[in-house]
């Protein structure tokens, strides 16, 4: 996984260990669930219409692009949760959740 | 007399200043907020982990933050402040709120909006790649989280926001590829006049274009974007210069924006009227100089009834709430009134100087390609968009929205609408105003179904 937000101060927060397909990461207290992942990963999920992968897009909880799967299968807008320790998300869309747009 | 029951929507500048002006008066207001804590957009807190100073922050604002900030922090214990707190209809006098998965619904006396606003957007091909951002999502990073959103960045669109965001990543030593504002350079310099109706934000502006200048950063004016570039995540920005020759810069993050949109669906529900504003090319809630809608009871302050900016919507969030108090029947200071309208008239020539240096594209939205995605939320294209207006004979948005979804989405048309509006008018030969605006629809954002009610 390579990862795409870049932290460029506030380094010592002290860890929050959560999980990303299953791969321990370790975020920092105050992270939103969103920078966590985009630190470590290329993209938070896949549109549910077979577009391909997406990163989320406004930060402020307007456009929903960053719905991401928990492994449990809730689903939780990652710009406006904060990490906590044990998260563990996923960021693939389950195959029986993409509609592929026919048109 | 009871008590009267007054909620303020949105804690940033306008919903604080309306907060401190109901409790001078002996209210005690509802405040909801949907975030953690007050400051809105523009002056968002960091959360309490975060060291840095006002200073780097907010810039030349620091003191405006800081002042927001502590007076809100001094008005908690005099209200009923509500943060992480969704409220996402209006219905029969009451307030729809949810917050932790608990709804309620808030009887109210008066309701004053303060519901911000988003950038304004327009589609480009591969606007949807991992890598692509909204402006307010770049400066959010940062600002919030201390992070860049990538680690050479392109910034796209028009508007004050995009010089500020540029400024904010450059100096901050990250960097910046570009900056290419599809406004010509020519027309930002035609509106100085205007603009000097507020020497100081002129100044500003001037000052965050010359230190990109200073840092060898290039900003292109008159520039029109045609790709978001990439296998899967963003690898560049194609565009077109001012002079029509197509070029390609490498960058592996994009903040674009096309100036701001007020966040109106609350007043929507509230069955306010709204008016169609031709300079902007946008509808807004119509109010009178001090806020007050056409639904009694109702009032709309700061960027959410109009896009004025912060200083604006401190004067006006105090403004609602003196025509709120007065309607309830209480003593209120008409010269005080009397000068907050004359300050905020003042903000207005500002404005004009900003819809004539950044103009709304609409000529990009309108050629924007057939298989280039308007609506983020479900795909759907312009060509998808096109066709429910020429083959089903959409008359008007919210029709065209029954025909092929855009507007449907999650999102709620915050951004697509603009767009949509301009293609479908387009596609119809019929003015801007004719194909109407989408229709707000209750919840304004998505609401789990494991929501229980709090009875």
């Amino acid at each position: 996984m390579t990862g795409r937000f870049v932290r460029i101060a506030e380094l010592d927060r002290p860890s929050v260990e959560i999980e990303i397909n299953g791969m321990s990461c370790s975020a920092k207290a105050g992270d939103t669930l969103l920078v966590a992942v985009l630190t470590y990963a290329a993209s938070l999920r896949d549109s549910e219409f077979g577009d391909g992968a997406r990163a989320g897009f406004c930060l402020m909880g307007a456009c929903q692009d960053c719905w991401m799967w928990t492994s449990t299968g809730e689903r939780v807008r990652a710009c406006t949760t904060f990490v906590a320790p044990g998260m563990s998300v996923i960021t693939h869309q389950p195959a029986e959740a993409i509609w592929p747009s026919l048109g | 007399m009871a008590e009267p029951r007054v909620i303020v929507v949105g804690a940033g500048p306008a919903g604080v200043r309306a907060a401190q002006t109901l409790v001078a008066a002996g209210v005690r207001p509802v405040v909801i907020e949907e975030g953690p804590t007050s400051g809105g957009q523009i002056y968002r807190r960091q959360p309490t982990l975060f060291k840095r100073s006002y200073e780097t922050l907010y810039g030349f604002e620091a003191g405006r933050a800081r002042a927001i900030h502590q007076t809100f922090d001094d008005l908690v214990g005099d209200i009923d402040f509500r943060p992480d707190t969704l409220a996402w209809n209006i219905f029969r006098g009451a307030l729809h709120t949810v917050s932790q998965g608990l709804a309620q619904n808030l009887p109210f006396d008066a309701l004053i909006l303060a519901t911000g606003a988003t950038d304004r957007l327009l589609p480009i091909a591969g606007w949807t790649r991992p890598g692509c951002y909204s402006l307010g999502a770049a400066q959010i990073a940062m600002k919030a989280q201390a992070c860049a959103i990538g680690r050479r960045v392109v910034f796209l669109g028009t508007g004050p926001l995009l010089y500020l965001v540029s400024y904010q990543y450059a100096k901050a030593g990250v960097e910046v590829a570009a900056v290419l504002d599809t406004s010509a350079t020519a027309r930002q310099l035609s509106a100085f006049p205007r603009l000097a109706a507020r020497p100081s934000l002129l100044l500003k502006g001037l000052y965050y274009r010359a230190q990109l200048t200073a840092r060898g950063i290039p900003v292109h004016g008159g520039a029109s974007p045609v790709e978001i570039a990439g296998a899967e995540g963003v690898e560049g920005v194609r565009y077109r210069d001012s002079r029509g020759v197509e070029r390609t810069i490498a960058c592996d993050a994009v903040g674009m924006g096309f100036h701001l949109r007020s966040e109106t669906q609350l007043a929507d529900l509230a069955r306010c009227e709204f008016v169609f504003d031709e300079e902007l090319a946008q509808w807004r809630p119509q109010a009178d100089a001090d806020g007050r809608t056409t639904a009694p009871g109702v009032y709309v302050a700061g960027d959410g009834a109009r896009i004025l900016g912060a200083d604006a919507a401190e004067i006006s969030g105090e403004l609602a709430a003196l025509a709120a108090l007065k309607d309830l029947g209480r003593e209120i200071p008409e010269r005080r009134m009397t000068a907050l309208r004359a300050r905020h008239a003042r903000m207005e020539a500002f404005r004009k100087g900003l819809a004539t240096a950044f103009p709304w594209p609409a000529h990009l939205a309108r050629a924007v390609a057939d298989e280039v995605l308007v609506c983020r939320c479900e795909a759907i294209t312009a060509g998808d968009l096109r066709r429910s207006a020429a083959e089903k004979g959409a008359p008007e948005l919210n029709r065209a929205k029954a025909f092929v979804r855009v507007g449907m989405g999650r999102c709620q048309g915050r951004f697509c609408g603009s767009a949509a509006a301009e293609i479908l008018a387009e596609v119809r030969g019929d003015p801007l105003v004719a194909v109407g605006r989408l229709r707000g629809a209750a919840p304004v954002k998505p609401l789990s179904i494991a929501v229980r009610a709090d009875v």
